[in-house]
């Protein structure tokens, strides 16, 4: 029966991509992995994520633990006191983003919440003034104070106390106030809230100290750059002021934030599809205003175009617009994420970035607990 | 708070105070890469209001242990980023050390 024959021989060419296990093919890989950025519009943006999208095809596309602890990476490209960039490979977007968030808004810093102003007469107004004194990164780690709420007494494990006190002399120039000017109070606040009823007593200040924190904090505490202006004081002005500082977090108001900013891109992939030489490989090395792009000579004395650079690749979609037929790809790894802390200086980068990871894991208790 | 039938446990609706996207969306991630998992997929009802719903619908086994499971490796794939993390940080500063030691010699 040559028929027969012939069937079972066209099935068993029709199984082999199933023999093939865990591999997807092509097309559908380039999908699950990459977003590619045509002139028009990115397409695949939305990847696959549920584990049975190739069950049909006996593809498990599901990601243990066991899977992402093996595949995850970080590699570190640059790390200073208060700048990181690194890679972080085989993680999702949603959880690179969760870090992002957490960074930005939930990790906690100190910052100065309330001011007492015993004397102002500058040009600047109070509340101007105190929201400038707020946005002045303080050099004190939070993870050494507790949160203060309504009620709480401030005492030296929740407020630090800082004091301003200039005035520009008659008959002088103008003076500039710089950040430096504000002085650290270890034993509390100084002024008092009342007179004492009787000459004996103590006075009542605005914290109670039991204390001094020099004895709590290994360092003195102080702000971090010198240099910031708080208010400029003509002849005969002057500033009088007490700043609590209190431990808070970004959702509540930016000062708290610990970073500039944090962000991350997601890797890019410059593929050149079909090979541009001559006149034209001139043409697309110019197009990229980033250097994507080298020329390559060939040993006929032809020149060639080479992706050299594809990490410096913005996304200005130069190289693929145009009416000719498309030559470059530009694509973007979907796992493969360039994340980039600033830190405003209470913590260095990389131990804000384990605090955030930290307050996830923390969520995720909390919620576990709340189920239970 | 968990909203579902008392007859049928393989689908309910969590309801989260005090949490937004950071949270329900990673663990939606989670829960979609998990084979017991029929359908999961989050909401926040108002902008302004503190509160998250993630719907849960298994294959099976009951939506709560399905999502407390998924929390579960939520926490063990955060407890590995921190350790490759240190790692990574122990490496760096060794590896330029290494480097600025080299520079000093030439």
């Amino acid at each position: 029966m040559p028929k027969k024959g012939t069937k079972s021989k066209k099935e068993k060419v029709d199984d082999v991509p199933n023999e093939q296990e865990n591999k997807l093919p092509d097309y559908l890989e380039l999908q699950r992995t990459r977003v590619v950025c045509n002139a028009d519009a990115p397409i695949h943006t939305q990847g696959f994520q549920y584990s049975g999208a190739f069950a049909a095809m006996g593809i498990d596309n599901s990601v243990s633990v066991d899977k992402f602890c093996k595949n995850f990476k970080i590699e570190i490209n640059r790390l200073t006191e208060d700048y990181m960039e690194f890679d972080m490979i085989g993680i999702d977007a949603s959880i690179a983003n969760a870090f992002r968030r957490i960074l930005i808004s939930e990790v906690p810093t100190m910052a100065i919440e309330k001011v007492f102003m015993a004397d102002n007469n500058s040009v600047i107004a109070d509340e101007v003034l105190s929201h400038r004194l707020g946005l002045i990164p303080l050099d004190a780690d939070p993870r050494l104070f507790e949160y203060i709420s309504e009620n709480d007494v401030p005492n030296e494990r929740n407020t630090i106390v800082y004091k301003l006190h200039v005035s520009c002399p008659k008959n002088s120039q103008r003076i500039t106030v710089k950040s430096s000017e504000l002085e650290w109070l270890p034993e509390g606040s100084q002024l008092s809230m009342s007179a004492p009823a009787q000459s004996g007593d103590k006075q009542k200040t605005f914290t109670s100290f039991s204390q001094s924190q020099k004895e709590i904090l290994e360092k003195p505490l102080g702000v971090k750059y010198k240099d910031i202006t708080i208010a400029r004081l003509g002849p005969g002005q002057a500033i009088e002021l007490e700043a609590h500082a209190v431990k808070g977090t970004g959702n509540v108001h930016a000062k708290w934030s610990p970073v500039a900013t944090a962000w991350y891109r997601m890797l890019p992939e410059v593929v050149i599809l079909k090979e541009v030489e001559g006149p034209q490989a001139e043409e697309l090395v110019n197009k990229c205003r980033v250097n994507v792009f080298d020329i390559e000579d060939l040993a006929n004395g032809g020149k060639r175009a080479v992706v050299a650079r594809p990490r410096a690749c913005t996304l200005c979609r130069e190289c693929v617009m145009g009416p000719n037929e498309k030559q470059v790809e530009l694509r973007r790894v979907r796992d493969h994420f360039i994340f980039t802390i600033e830190s405003t200086g209470s913590m260095p980068p990389e131990v804000l970035f384990t605090e955030a990871v930290k307050i996830l894991e923390e969520k995720c208790a909390r919620v576990i607990s709340e189920l239970s | 708070m968990e909203h579902g039938s008392l007859t049928d446990s393989t689908s309910s609706t969590f309801s989260i105070m005090d949490e937004d996207h950071t949270l329900a969306n990673s663990a939606r991630f989670v829960l979609n890469q998990d084979p017991r998992v029929a359908f999961c997929g989050y909401t926040i009802p108002h902008p302004s209001e503190k509160k998250v719903n993630i719907r849960l619908q298994t294959t099976g086994d009951a939506a709560k242990d399905v999502l407390k499971d998924a929390l579960q490796n939520l926490m063990i794939m955060c407890q590995h980023v921190r350790g490759t993390m240190d790692t990574a940080v122990v490496n760096h500063r060794a590896k330029n050390a290494a480097e600025e030691m080299d520079v000093d010699q030439n």
